[in-house]
């Protein structure tokens, strides 16, 4: 089961050099080989994050340390944040939308396979591009919500400030094009019989997740745009001194930043309501419930986003509208962990890695949404604003939450997209280091902040009372790193020799698990047809009332396998994602490489508009 | 199962299950998250409106009649852009690539209305992007939208070019469908600019 499919319908006959290999990545447009790609990425850059904090940590170590400077500790905090955010948990997300949902909903591809790639290398050249930064020392320095007018040509002269924004925004365009085809492809691509209501949870969190993307980018991206027209225009939209509103970067940022907020841990939700019904053998309890209630997330998410700004003074009326709201939204999301635990009660549960990390996330978030509502208040909130307590508040959701659940998904869904099963006694071993050091390092922040310690320091006094518990928080940090060790050993052994996993090694519920592992090009050789949420489960099993498992369907023929039309490579999406660097990028170096690199980017357009007008023309089908 | 025979004879890769294009949705998909885009410029524009602490204003600078001509070649390429669809679903590829060029030059005049508008703006009332927070808002918001007019512009001329060598037909109906929603979207984005900017005072 485990050997790929010798024949590739649709693909040209790949070479089986080195260079064609690389060829083969550079221009596929399979939507599990993007999948790949974007995991793969995210993990290095999650790496990448996770050093940047490690540094940090040993900084606030003990009191009045001098490892990194204020200038170096400001690059990073804002480095780690934007990467975690936009590089690490957005792309990891990213690779389970494109390998899964194509396989859950019965999909050969995604709706604009092409459009699949570009999103990719676009996301690679804006993510090069931020870090490039640290190569040429200027780091962005501005917090990952930049501030303006802090970030305004006046205060952050140097090009710091530009690569920040500039990458944000080449990522922002990644995000967007990859929301439009999601979409796209789980309204229109669904197999015959899938309604909505039948799709399986994670698809609809990820589903509710597209919309909040194209919906809450382009707040980002305009304020982006104002604050690059400051910088190099001359504008003056962040210049109090011309009458502007040193609010307005902040509402168009947060109108932004809290719906991306649920963009990060919906995907997780939706994750750890697939592997719970499978380790507890039990349908998802409540699942429209859960769906309801992501949808609610999705739309409230809309309207909370002045909880960041309560401190600067928007007045009653808006403080109690937007904590009103803000309280709601914990409405859906107490809905959600009461039927997680409603799934697992009275359950057969079978405890494997991945249930492990789902129940880590829902522990962790737990605690990540409970210090969140305290923070509704607007009084409690002023009290904690700024101060570690906010700093522990959003690694519970983010880390405890998102990242717990991603790596539940990385357990679950690996043996699906590799053929091998990653060893179990070095997953415990990952998960039980990784849930103790991240409350090692972050519960005492808790109390760090309520005592006193504001975020964004470099550096304390030795007689505030701080030592003890940053030295723990330190010590926790380096246990995560060792976890995450056992993870990173885990792959390579697992690579090597791992256990050969078959089609569905965890006896699960949905359409993915009914195909090899790994799937073939064209996923599924049949079309599935789709009675229910649990569909291959019911295949399996029955309905559990008696009801006898669903006769099997007549063996796949070859013919039909022949006639399966799959897209063709296309270098396109490559070459106009580096079009659009290099038209980008020229924004700090001269306007010429920018027209230039615009009419290129133009020219790459019509050609890849043109490479499928009129396909068939030429050689009939 | 059963028509899976005939299915392979007149599947359109490009329709999904919902019996909608799939290239026709994603459009829809875009032009929703350009309503947020421009919402939000509008937005800043608002917030921005009287703010200013130097002039000149907006009543100072503005040719009214101009930019309701302006206004007035928008709509009517709309009218065209439709025109064009018609004839091209008959068909008519000829008078189709006719009415799609007119589209496009109406759309283009549009265009060079506002460049002049904005140098008269410039060397007659010495309004600059940086010369308060009026003209940092004006120019930012008109001038995206002046930006999605030309891109406009670039995709139907190209469509028209193709059509003047045979590569369009009826069977690019939805091709050109596209582009025509992309254009009524960013012509129907003018009236609310053109209202909230130059006539509401």
């Amino acid at each position: 089961m485990a050997t790929q499919a010798a024949f590739m319908p649709g693909s040209k006959v790949e070479t089986e050099t080195f260079w064609g290999t690389v060829w083969s990545w550079l221009t596929t447009v399979d939507h599990k080989r993007i999948g790949i790609l974007y995991g793969t990425s995210a993990f290095i850059f999650f790496l990448i994050g996770g050093i940047e904090a490690l540094i940090m940590r040993l900084q606030l170590a003990r009191p009045d340390n001098t490892l990194v400077g204020a200038e170096r500790f400001n690059e990073l905090f804002t480095m780690h944040g934007t990467t975690m955010i936009f590089l690490a948990v957005m792309p990891l997300s990213a690779a389970f939308f494109n390998y899964m949902i194509p396989l859950m909903i019965g999909a050969r591809d995604v709706a604009f396979p092409r459009l699949n790639a570009l999103s990719y290398w676009i996301f690679l050249s804006g993510a090069l591009f931020l870090n490039s930064s640290w190569l040429f020392g200027l780091a962005p320095d501005g917090g990952w919500f930049g501030y303006a007018n802090l970030t305004t040509a006046q205060f952050s002269p140097r090009h710091t400030i530009d690569f920040w924004m500039l990458g944000l925004q080449i990522l922002g365009v990644s995000s967007m094009l990859a929301g439009f085809n999601f979409l796209v492809t789980i309204i229109n691509m669904r197999a015959p019989g899938m309604t909505l209501m039948r799709m399986p949870v994670f698809v609809w969190m990820s589903f509710v997740t597209q919309f909040l993307l194209v919906l809450a980018f382009p707040a980002i991206t305009v304020a982006l745009i104002l604050l690059m027209f400051d910088r190099f225009f001359g504008t003056l939209f962040y210049a109090p001194a011309a009458g502007a509103d040193p609010l307005l970067w902040q509402h168009l940022f947060w109108i932004f930043g809290h719906p991306e907020v649920y963009i990060l841990i919906l995907p997780a939700m939706g994750i750890v309501s697939e592997v719970l019904p499978t380790f507890a053998r039990k349908p998802l309890f409540g699942a429209p419930v859960v769906i309801y209630s992501g949808i609610m997330i999705g739309f409230f998410g809309f309207g909370v986003w002045s909880h960041h700004m309560f401190s600067v003074g928007m007045g009653p009326v808006a403080d109690s509208a937007f904590s009103i709201a803000t309280m709601l939204i914990a409405v859906p999301t107490g809905v959600k962990i009461l039927n997680w635990i409603g799934t697992l009660w009275g359950g057969s549960i079978r405890f494997r890695t991945p249930l492990y990390f789902a129940l880590g996330f829902i522990a962790m978030f737990t605690m990540g949404g409970l210090s969140g509502v305290m923070h509704a208040s607007p009084p409690v909130d002023l009290q904690q604003t700024d101060s570690y307590f906010v700093v522990a508040h959003f690694h519970y959701v983010l880390f405890g939450g998102s990242i717990f659940g991603l790596f539940g998904g990385i357990y679950y869904w690996w043996p699906k997209i590799n053929g091998k099963l990653l060893d179990e006694r070095l997953g415990l071993w990952h998960f039980w280091l990784m849930m103790i050091g991240f409350n090692v390092t972050f519960f005492p922040q808790h109390y760090l902040g309520l005592i006193g310690m504001p975020r964004r320091i470099y550096t304390y006094a030795p007689d505030l009372g701080w030592n003890f518990w940053n030295l723990i928080s330190t010590i926790g940090a380096f246990l995560i790193a060792v976890s995450l060790l056992f993870f990173i050993v885990n792959v390579i052994r697992t690579m090597r020799s791992g256990k050969i996993a078959g089609n569905d090694p965890w006896d699960a519920r949905t359409l993915e698990w009914a195909i090899p592992s790994p799937p073939p090009v064209y996923n599924f050789a049949r079309v599935p047809h789709v009675h229910d949420r649990d569909d291959y489960w019911l295949q399996k099993h029955g309905d559990g009332h008696g009801g006898a498992p669903a006769p099997r369907p007549a063996p796949v023929t070859a013919a039909e396998i022949a006639a399966i039309h799959m897209p063709s490579p296309s270098f396109w999406p490559l070459l106009l994602a580096l079009a659009m660097a290099v038209m980008i990028s020229g924004l700090m170096i001269s306007m010429y490489q920018v027209i230039v690199g615009g009419l290129l980017t133009l020219y790459l357009m019509y050609k890849f508009a043109m490479e499928l007008h009129r396909p068939a023309e030429g050689h009939g089908h | 199962m059963a028509d899976h025979a005939a299915a392979h004879v007149i599947h359109d890769p490009n329709i999904g299950n919902t019996g909608l294009d799939n290239r026709k949705m994603g459009m829809w998909a875009f032009l929703g998250s350009d309503c947020m885009f421009f919402g939000s410029l509008i937005g800043t524009y608002l917030a921005y409106k009287g703010k200013s602490l130097s002039g000149p204003g907006p009543h100072d600078v503005f040719d009214i009649p101009l930019t309701s001509y302006s206004a007035a070649l928008l709509l009517a390429s709309s009218l065209t852009m439709v025109l064009a669809l018609a004839n091209l679903q008959h068909n008519r590829v000829k008078s189709a690539a006719r009415w799609l060029l007119v589209t496009a030059l109406l759309g283009l005049h549009f265009v060079l209305n506002q460049v002049y508008e904005f140098t008269t703006f410039v060397l007659h009332h010495d309004l600059k992007l940086s010369t308060n927070l009026f003209g940092s808002s004006f120019f930012v918001l008109t001038g995206f939208h002046g930006a999605h007019v030309t891109g406009g512009v670039i995709w139907l001329l190209i469509l028209v070019g193709l059509a003047w060598r045979r590569q369009l037909d009826v069977r690019d109906y939805t091709k050109v469908e596209i582009a025509g929603l992309y254009w009524h979207f960013v012509d129907i984005v003018w009236i609310a600019i053109f209202t909230v900017i130059y006539l509401i005072p």
